[in-house]
């Protein structure tokens, strides 16, 4: 190579000193904690805003006139909307690292047990379980999914619409491993039926109270609420009862070790979206000047969904009695279920909310 | 003996891939209880239910993005132990302030879009498409972070990374990433996270952006740049079969038809206008290598825009009885050629180089001989101006902005595109609301006036999008001193007065431009001039724009 445009030489750090040759930080936000992490270099900012740096504000509006986001995409307030940083501080990296691990560990599971005819093992009833209740299971995760997708598009900062975005890649990720599973594990077995999940999704009266709750998250119009009732309400009181409260601890009693690891990666993926929602929602619920009004706003939403995902709950509990071995009730489970919600409600001090509904 | 046949102990019967696409995209459902939520409305109908040609599953796209990140981050990590950045050019890094600082936002805003356009459209199997879609630009635009900070921690001059996306926000220049980035997000659904996207963007002129790119990148003793973008580009083509699925099902229906005739010109136009004003820019001028046996950014064009995309994908839609402006491709082609266009860029940005967040260096000798080979006319047109530039690179000259001895005239800028109109034969006028406004082409007036408006040639369009803000970056700083604009835009590094922005390579404080150094002059804003004009002032300024400046020798 020739001489180089540099009058020293070199392009690298450190070859000459001047003003701010040692300038190595991002230095245009200030960090959550002591030192900024790699999480915030790759997100805080990217979404530009009007009141920070955006000097000639959004330069091409909807019809409407409201530019390319708008505080007013939700009813709750913030004093500040950038305070918020995910605690799972995902960035793609991080991102596909999870995801591949966990598809690459529900194949290996999956394909293991077919290896070994495990599927052949199967109790005659816990077919028809899987077949109808996994198999509805997952439209409940893709439902989640596509309404997480959808509020990526209109959070106020960059950390609220990744997060929501990961969130959303996990729901679908999730609802496509239980789909190729069951029909990876039905390839091993005279007839199956793939369609019955669907079926049942669709008319069995079992699901029907899953399918509204849901269906109720895919269309509320306020993306932070399809948040806060998907992580806070939905999961907690539907979510984890069925798959770990049923699948997972019942599967193995009735012949079938492939079902809860296949599920347990969708548990280890709440653990992180729900810390992602639940800081955030404490964020808005501690904030300053509007924590009063957002505590009665998440408090309606807790009552709207949580109404709906009790019901849905309550619907689902014949599932409890199908299968031969039964080492766990429903009531059991749902016992855990209400102290869990009532536990995340309570981080958020509207722990008595449900009172009354649950 | 028999040869062993592991397969026979080892392989396992699997999905067809079309049969678990069809799986997946029967998650989906029509609800019954309560409707979806709306995301953003479009003028379009759409009624045929697109496929998706790529019918990948996440359980094998997560692995292999992995494993395309392995590769990225094991480049970046061997470059730094190969010290990459002891040969890379100052020249070409610099500009790298300016694209990387841009091209986050228009990846994640394209993540958001798939939101709206996921939608549009009946069915869940494109869907899938547009899920992994979302996932893509999530890691293109953190990935894209990640390589910006890469070169802040090691490139020797890192004043400028440090406060990316704050001069994101600012600068006169990034305007015009952010006219392409809020393009993406804004307005009616299908015209913006399908055809200004997808179909165009997406599909004609990523190849520019990260296949043009990278090769110079890599001439410029700079491979990380090609490692994450040849790693980007390979998920578009993903992207393009999503676009061109839900454009083959909005073209089923003949109501769509004139919609698409102008979202295919107003796409394509602004897209050429946008990325071959910035990506030409960094391509000619960001680079020191002079092969005359290399492709120019315009050879590059006419392979890429004009064989690949214009004959064979935009043409071939005539047939679905789509009308294409075959005039705007042949008007775009001699922009670029005979107009100079990315060379009026470069010298607008090169004039402008006080309120940047980079530096620019003088284009020298070599460089003249190589720009006039492949652009005859060049050396005439604008070999003074960068001679010019070369003497004014030192404190103490008067800056170049302002310098009347150089004869450069400052430009109007351009309503829709935002760039400025520097084909200055090119400029139009016209009126939005009662005010007056300049364009940089009739096409340009065209998609601000006619396109961006409540009907189109008679149709009610009320999901299109409307431009607004403050537009023309120069009316936020009207009759500021110069000096007070670059502290209040904060492009002064921390020592509170030496600039970020230098009109050279000279890495010693010595020769650093301060703030007292550029005090005195007074900023304008052309468009408030123009406004302020009686209507014979005004026509007469324009002839006047119109024919023209002319350089003052160099001596």
């Amino acid at each position: 190579m020739g001489v180089l445009s540099s009058s020293v030489g070199s392009g690298a750090a450190g070859a000459a000193k001047f003003s701010d040759s040692d300038s190595r930080k991002y230095r245009y936000f200030d960090p959550k904690g002591k030192r900024q992490s790699h999480y915030e270099d790759v997100t805080v900012d990217v979404q530009p805003d009007p009141e920070r740096y955006l000097i000639q504000d959004w330069i091409i509006n909807f019809s409407d006139g409201s530019g390319a986001y708008e505080k007013n995409a939700t009813s709750a307030k913030s004093s500040n909307w950038h305070a918020f940083r995910a605690p799972d501080e995902e960035w793609e990296r991080t991102h596909y690292q999870r995801q591949s691990k966990i598809v690459g560990m529900v194949q290996s599971v999956i394909s293991n047990a077919r290896a070994n005819n495990v599927p052949e093992g199967y109790d005659g009833v816990w077919r028809k379980v899987l077949q109808k209740h996994l198999g509805a299971w997952k439209h409940a995760e893709f439902g989640l999914g596509t309404s997480l997708m959808r509020a990526q598009r209109f959070g106020y900062t960059q950390m609220i619409n990744n997060a929501t975005l990961t969130n959303s890649s996990y729901k679908l990720r999730l609802s496509q491993d239980i789909t190729l599973f069951l029909a990876e594990v039905g390839m091993e077995l005279d007839g199956w039926n793939d369609e019955l999940g669907k079926e049942t999704w669709m008319n069995d009266p079992i699901w029907q109270g899953t399918r509204e709750a849901i269906e109720t998250i895919m269309g509320a119009e306020d993306y932070l609420e399809q948040y806060f009732a998907s992580n806070i309400i939905f999961e907690p009181m539907v979510g984890e009862l069925i798959r770990s409260g049923f699948f997972m601890r019942i599967a193995a009693a009735n012949n079938d070790p492939i079902t809860p690891p296949v599920i347990s990666a969708a548990e280890a993926d709440y653990e992180r979206n729900l810390a992602n929602t639940i800081d955030l929602m404490y964020t808005l619920i501690n904030d300053p000047q509007h924590g009063n009004e957002n505590r009665a706003l998440f408090a309606g939403w807790a009552k709207k969904h949580g109404t709906l995902a009790n019901k849905a709950a309550l619907g689902l509990q014949p599932i409890w009695s199908e299968p031969h071995t039964k080492p766990i009730s429903f009531d059991d489970v749902r016992a855990q279920s209400h102290e869990r919600v009532n536990h995340i409600l309570g981080e958020l001090g509207i722990g008595d909310v449900l009172n009354g509904i649950i | 003996m028999t040869s062993l046949t592991l397969n026979k102990i080892t392989s396992q019967r699997g999905i067809p891939v079309g049969e678990a696409a069809k799986k997946i995209a029967d998650l989906g459902w029509n609800p019954s209880y309560v409707q979806e939520a709306a995301v953003h409305p479009s003028d379009y109908k759409i009624n045929k239910e697109p496929r998706d040609p790529m019918k990948q599953v996440l359980r094998s796209y997560f692995p292999m993005e992995e494993e395309k990140d392995n590769r990225v981050y094991g480049a970046l990590d061997a470059a730094l132990r190969g010290d990459m950045f002891r040969n890379v050019e100052p020249r070409w890094v610099e500009w790298m302030k300016l694209f990387l600082a841009i091209i986050p936002f228009p990846e994640i805003s394209a993540a958001r879009s798939m939101a709206m356009v996921a939608r549009l459209a009946p069915g869940e199997e494109l869907r899938t498409g547009f899920t992994m879609q979302m996932v893509d630009e999530f890691r293109h635009s953190t990935i894209q972070m990640n390589l910006k900070k890469w070169y802040m921690e090691n490139y020797i001059d890192p004043a400028g990374f440090d406060i990316t996306e704050e001069a994101f926000g600012k600068c006169y220049a990034t305007t015009i990433g952010r006219q392409f980035g809020e393009g993406f997000i804004t307005g009616d659904t299908m015209t913006a996270a399908c055809m200004y996207l997808t179909v165009v963007a997406e599909t004609a002129f990523t190849n520019t952006l990260f296949v043009a790119m990278p090769s110079e990148a890599a001439r410029n003793g700079d491979y990380a740049l090609p490692t994450v973008f040849l790693s980007v580009q390979s998920d578009e083509s993903r992207h393009i079969g999503n676009g061109h699925s839900l454009l083959m099902a909005a073209l089923k229906e003949p109501e769509n038809h004139l919609l698409l005739e102008r979202d295919l010109r107003y796409s394509f136009w602004q897209n050429h206008a946008i990325v071959d004003a910035a990506i030409g820019t960094f391509i000619e001028y960001g680079t020191t290598n002079r092969d005359k046996e290399k492709e120019s950014y315009a050879e590059m064009w006419h392979r890429w825009i004009f064989e690949d995309y214009y004959r064979t994908y935009m043409l071939p839609l005539e047939k679905y009885g789509i009308k294409v402006h075959h005039d705007d491709v042949h008007a775009a082609w001699n922009r670029i050629t005979e107009k100079m266009y990315v060379h009026n860029t470069a010298q607008f940005f090169a004039v402008g180089w006080p309120v940047n967040f980079w530096r620019i260096e003088a284009q020298t000798e070599k460089d003249f001989e190589w720009f006039e080979h492949k652009y005859p006319g060049w050396y005439a047109k604008f070999g003074e101006f960068w001679k010019w530039y070369a003497k004014l690179s030192t404190p103490g000259q008067k800056v170049v902005t302002f310098n009347e001895e150089v004869g450069y005239v400052y430009p109007h800028r351009c309503w829709s595109c935002l760039v400025p109109c520097l084909v200055r034969e090119d400029i139009v006028t016209d009126t939005i609301d009662g005010q007056l406004h300049t364009f940089a082409h009739e096409i340009d007036r065209w998609t601000a006036v006619e396109a961006f408006a409540d009907e189109y040639q008679g149709r009610p369009t009320p999901a299109m999008g409307k431009f607004g803000g403050k537009r023309e970056w120069e009316t936020l700083y009207d009759g500021w001193d110069l000096a007070d604009a670059i502290k209040d835009l904060n492009f002064v590094r921390q020592d509170g007065k030496t600039l970020i922005p230098q009109p050279h390579m000279r890495f010693d404080d010595k020769d650093m431009w301060t703030l007292d150094d550029v005090r005195g002059h007074t900023l304008a804003s052309p468009l408030n001039m123009l406004r302020n004009m009686t209507d014979e002032q005004r026509e007469a300024h324009l002839t006047e724009y119109r024919a023209g400046f002319t350089i003052n020798p160099c001596n």
